[in-house]
């Protein structure tokens, strides 16, 4: 199990492209961070995510 | 009336704030990247409070349009927001040092701009621009606190507007879902409100109090 944004969640073996994509969400307006790193954007096909992981993913919106 | 000395403003802001905080704001040096209705209000809101160093960042320039939200006057209407913002920070900040550049920050730029802030504050207003900065600061900069606002256009309530520390050094405020792109148009207050909490966090991490 995997916990993302505090919440778990059955995403072990996938990548951040794969959680992103189940999540619906761009990955032009995200921030991912997994155990308090930054997972670079050239990263996110590679990088799997393994069972413990805490994953914080922010979304952005406009306005400022 | 002649303006006061710089040891008679520093010794009015170490009564109000005491001085081991007054001296912490001195020496902090802090970025902030966007100029519009965050940024500007975030950054008159650090130069009141006494920080030392500021560095201002737009390459936009003063719109009728800003006029609603952002701290900019009439008469400053087409001056680039650097140079508008340097002018009313002198004013009220006169003895801050005051860096300001009319760039557009870039994924190139980013490292060299802001090496020198403690903290930084993203205050963008599109989406992509502000997943752009953080990821490229999270990524280049990983020693710099970054200080962050995503959602609060419309009239929604103030109180779903909150700061979360995300990680250890990298806060976001805002209510996450506020989206000017949902046709919801940016109201001072609110956009007040959320940059009240994004300078009050750089004001906390200033004062080492890293809690939310």
């Amino acid at each position: 199990m995997v916990k993302i944004n505090g919440e778990l969640l059955e995403k072990d073996g996938k990548t951040v492209t794969e959680m992103l994509s189940d999540m619906e969400i761009s990955g032009q307006r995200v921030a991912v961070e997994i155990n308090e790193e930054i997972v670079p954007k050239a990263k996110y096909d590679e990088t799997i995510l393994k069972d413990g992981d805490h994953v914080e993913v922010v979304r952005f919106v406009g306005g400022g | 009336m002649p303006i006061p000395s710089k040891e008679e403003m520093y010794r009015a802001l170490e009564e109000r704030h005491g001085a081991e905080l007054q001296k912490k704001l001195d020496i902090a040096s802090v970025a902030v990247c966007g100029l519009g209705g965050l940024g500007s209000n975030i950054a008159i809101a650090l130069a009141r409070a006494g920080v030392g160093k500021l560095n201002i960042i737009d390459f936009d320039s003063v719109d009728i349009s800003n006029l609603n939200r952002q701290q900019y006057f009439p008469d400053q209407l087409g001056k680039p927001k650097s140079d508008a913002m340097r002018d009313t920070l002198e004013r009220i900040a006169p003895y801050c040092s005051i860096t300001s550049y009319n760039v557009k920050l870039t994924e190139e730029n980013i490292p060299v701009l802001l090496k020198d802030a403690d903290i930084i504050v993203e205050a963008f207003d599109r989406a992509d621009q502000k997943a752009m900065l953080v990821n490229c600061v999270l990524e280049n900069l990983p020693e710099k606190y970054l200080v962050s606002g995503s959602g609060m256009a419309g009239i929604a309530p103030s109180n779903i507007i909150t700061t979360k520390r995300i990680t250890k050094r990298f806060y976001l405020c805002g209510d996450g879902v506020s989206d000017v792109e949902n046709g919801m148009g940016l109201v001072s207050s609110r956009v007040l409100i959320c940059a009240g909490h994004q300078a009050h966090a750089v004001i906390r991490i200033i004062a080492g109090e890293f809690d939310i």
